[in-house]
């Protein structure tokens, strides 16, 4: 049996469920969302401090609760949670299963909202031995937050992005200092707040240009090595909290027929949010590393209104116009590929990032010419977006964005 | 040990932890193996035991295939050898092929590939099923197993064994030394240790599955005198594995990996099938195999000591351990005397092979506890009841594959915890 809807989003974390809002408030009818967890809300779920969503809900909220009202928010739409997607296929097939076993189901659209997670120990190529103690900051706020218990007490913190400050308040909560942070690049991954959680510190000592090289320790985390540029240094510790260089959970993605970019590790899109299979769209974080929950919802209100322009075949069915071509120490841009018509009143959007810490001049080149170019010095896990009018993309056969850095 | 009493003591937390547990998981026809020697007799009849019982114990086998590439013009001069050594080893399918044929069968291969011999018999099994399942049907004709019972030492008077252990003293009518990586010093309880162990330390990558459909076959090297070098192989879960390095190392139970190998493993694994540089690493591993001075297996069997030794079985070990088993077997009772044939209580294992059905595909599966393997929260539940159940959490992500995949438990890491909070066997 398969089961129909127009909209299908695969993912109830915040993109998700915006989108998904948002579709049910534009009129469309049978919108259904799958969640493969219990409860909806992704990642904010586990994030049990206060930060989220005075943009979107003019209030602040903590982790949880904005979860349950981004839910709330998003209940007119068919949400149903304990639903794993197992396969995507051409067309919008997507096989799935649940508590009542498996199932197909087949939408005119379906927004791949799938989010993003950080990368694990084994991917960072860490030296050591693999004792228990090593964990994201994911597993790290589930075991706090759903499950109130801490797998550790002395602790070091990998990491200085948005997320690394967000296990420090996670550590906080469950009455745990670890015993430093450290960060590998020579300042701070995270914007404000980051730094200034880190200057009121807990005391938790901040250590940049410090590498971590190794892990010890049999059966739990005993100790680690870091570097910071004159040999191997010994700390205690029992554990070790690897914190964001998050990435696309898009495995589903790259099991199937949807087009991948290798820089970003998501799917390549359009403009339009619209995957390589033109069935197919996909915001939020699974497009990239990590933003923040209120960017990935607005995100998913914007594809909403893509999602729309499909249903009302207002979206161009040829080939992309133009591919975008990256030149310079750039991991990726996307949208990937660009169209010159504009569906709604919206600029395009670019969002890119560095492949390593840089300095230059970041240029769109359009055709042979510079429409556009700003200064910029960013590092890796930094977003950096800008917003060009579609009258820049006229006629356009050649995207150029190149980062002329030193 | 058919109508014996057999108990079985492992030191650590569960078994398959040691030597076992660290390894390419292949299925080994024999055919680069020693001439003549005890190790190719053991993988041969082991190959042939696990054929026969594969099905009846539910256990994988990925018919993939090997292929021994050759990468330069020295290489391709040894092929004809390896197909001679093959057919002497008792391989009458080894074949070798050329470029074109390479090409067809393995598009995603580097283009530079030359040549290859052909080992059709060569296949990927599931590493830890397996011994799971022998040590299941041990324990269904009686057998016992004793977890986090390290043997320190032990006394011989004439008759019957008396060792000490971390549980205490335990008596024994007949000593099986199959102490993996401590062999040495386990044998020095009954004598000078004819053997000493080097533990040779291998190191892999494993790539995410959508890797796994670059390659069919198990891409091995032309072997040098000292290793089979890196091969690049699917796994049954799905995933393509790199490895091993090989290195020797004097610590016996702690197998470090190390960014620069690991690097290198991925920088092989790309210049055998480029495009592995865009797959993503799942995870990585470090397992210790016990070497010894000798290229043989160290098997013998004590008679008057009422003593057997199992020692230095290489990383051929999981082909071998049934072919093993048939030896010891015999000898046992050549020496010990008869035992009694009993007809074989089949104790099937849960599938975790990725070819076959999991169990999320069953129509009552319920919950998804490990979103990146699939695994069930009946699976785990499972794993952690019955008569072996995981004693420690190494021990049930082998028996289920939990927190093995891509996130490495970024998602499921505390339902794990919980789920089997104070559930691990004593």
């Amino acid at each position: 049996m398969t089961r129909w809807s127009d909209v299908l989003i695969l993912g109830g974390g915040p993109a998700g469920l915006s989108a998904a809002r948002e579709l049910r408030k534009l009129g469309v009818k049978q919108v259904t969302l799958l969640e493969r967890e219990h409860e909806l809300g992704g990642i904010p779920r586990h994030c049990g401090h206060t930060g989220y969503g005075l943009r979107e809900f003019g209030k602040l909220y903590t982790g949880p609760d904005y979860a349950r009202r981004l839910a709330d928010e998003a209940a007119e739409a068919d949400l149903r949670p304990r639903m794993t997607a197992l396969k995507i296929e051409p067309g919008g097939l997507v096989r799935a299963t649940g508590p009542g076993g498996m199932e197909d189901l087949q939408a005119k659209a379906v927004l791949l909202a799938f989010g993003a997670r950080e990368t694990p120990r084994s991917a960072r190529l860490i030296s050591g031995t693999r004792p228990f103690g090593v964990m994201n900051t994911g597993a790290l706020q589930q075991y706090v937050y759903l499950h109130g218990r801490c797998p550790f007490e002395r602790p070091v913190v990998v990491g200085s992005e948005l997320v690394s400050f967000s296990t420090l308040l996670t550590l906080k909560h469950a009455g745990i200092k670890p015993l430093a942070m450290i960060e590998e690049q020579p300042r701070i991954i995270a914007r404000h707040p980051g730094e200034w959680i880190a200057r009121l510190g807990f005391g938790v000592p901040l250590m940049t240009n410090t590498r971590l090289v190794r892990i010890l320790g049999q059966d739990r985390v005993e100790g680690i090595e870091v570097d910071r540029g004159f040999g191997p240094e010994h700390f205690d510790c029992d554990g070790v909290i690897l914190t964001g260089k998050f990435r696309p959970e898009a495995a589903l993605i790259a099991a199937s027929h949807v087009e991948i970019d290798p820089g970003s590790n998501g799917p390549a899109i359009d403009g339009y949010f619209r995957c390589s299979d033109h069935t197919y769209f996909a915001a939020g974080n699974v497009l990239r590393g990590i933003e923040t929950a209120g960017q990935c919802w607005r995100e998913g209100k914007a594809a909403a209104h893509m999602l729309l322009a499909r249903l009302e075949s207002r979206l161009p069915q040829r080939q992309a116009d133009a591919r975008v071509a990256i030149q310079g120490p750039l991991q990726y841009v996307y949208p990937q590929r660009i169209y010159r018509d504009a569906p709604t009143t919206n600029p395009l959007l670019f969002k890119a990032r560095v492949s390593r810490p840089a300095r230059g001049r970041l240029s769109v080149i359009v055709d042979g010419a510079t429409v556009w170019s700003r200064r910029l010095s960013a590092l890796p896990e930094r977003r950096i977006d800008w917003q060009l009018p579609y009258k820049n993309m006229k006629n356009c056969q050649q995207v150029t964005v190149e980062f002329d850095a030193a | 040990m058919a109508g014996m009493e057999p108990l079985l003591l492992e030191a650590a937390a569960d078994i398959l932890n040691g030597a076992s547990k660290g390894n390419s998981a292949l299925l080994h026809t024999g055919f680069d193996a020693l001439e003549r020697s005890v190790e190719i007799s053991c993988m041969q009849a082991g190959y042939r035991e696990y054929m026969e019982i594969k099905d009846r114990l539910n256990l994988p086998l990925i018919e993939s295939g090997a292929l021994v590439v050759a990468w330069d013009e020295e290489q391709l001069a040894k092929l004809p050898g390896i197909v001679e050594k093959a057919h002497r080893n008792n391989v009458p399918d080894v074949t070798q092929i050329d470029r074109n044929a390479l090409r067809k069968r393995e598009p995603f291969l580097s283009a530079r590939g030359l040549g290859a011999v052909l080992v059709p018999g060569e296949h990927v099994i599931d590493p830890w099923s397996a011994p799971l399942a022998y040590a299941h049907q041990g324990l269904a004709h009686g057998g016992r197993i004793l977890r986090r019972c390290r043997v320190t030492g032990g006394n011989f008077d004439d008759r019957r064994w008396r060792l000490q252990t971390s549980l205490g003293e335990i008596d024994a009518g007949v000593v099986i030394n199959a102490a993996g990586n401590h062999g040495d010093i386990v044998e020095a309880i009954n004598r000078e240790s004819p053997f000493a162990i080097t533990p040779r330390k291998g190191q892999f990558v494993v790539f995410d599955k959508p890797a796994s459909k670059l390659i069919h076959a198990i891409i091995l090297p032309v072997p040098t005198e000292r290793t089979k070098g890196v091969v690049v192989c699917r796994t049954a879960f799905g995933n393509l594995l790199v490895g091993p390095t090989a290195e020797d190392q004097t610590d016996r139970d702690s197998a470090e990996v190390d960014q620069a190998a690991l690097a290198q493993l991925i920088d092989k694994g790309i210049e055998i099938v480029p495009g592995l540089s865009r797959h993503t690493i799942n995870a990585s591993y470090a397992g210790l195999r016990p070497a010894t001075q000798f290229k043989d297996y160290q098997i013998s069997v004590q008679g008057p000591r009422r003593w057997i030794t199992i020692g230095g079985i290489r990383s051929t070990g999981l082909t071998s351990a049934l072919g093993i088993a048939q030896m010891v077997g015999q000898a046992f009772a050549e020496t010990f005397g008869e035992m009694r044939e009993q007809e074989p209580i089949w104790t099937p294992v849960p599938n975790l092979a990725e070819d076959r059905p999991r169990h999320y595909l069953t129509p009552a599966a319920g919950d998804i506890v490990c979103h990146c393997e699939w695994v069930t929260r009946k699976e785990i539940d499972a794993a952690l009841e019955g008569p072996l159940p995981a004693g420690d959490l190494g021990g049930l992500k082998r028996r289920t594959r939990c927190m093995m995949g891509r996130c490495q438990g970024f998602y499921c890491a505390a339902n794990v915890a919980t789920l089997a909070d104070g559930r691990f066997a004593p």
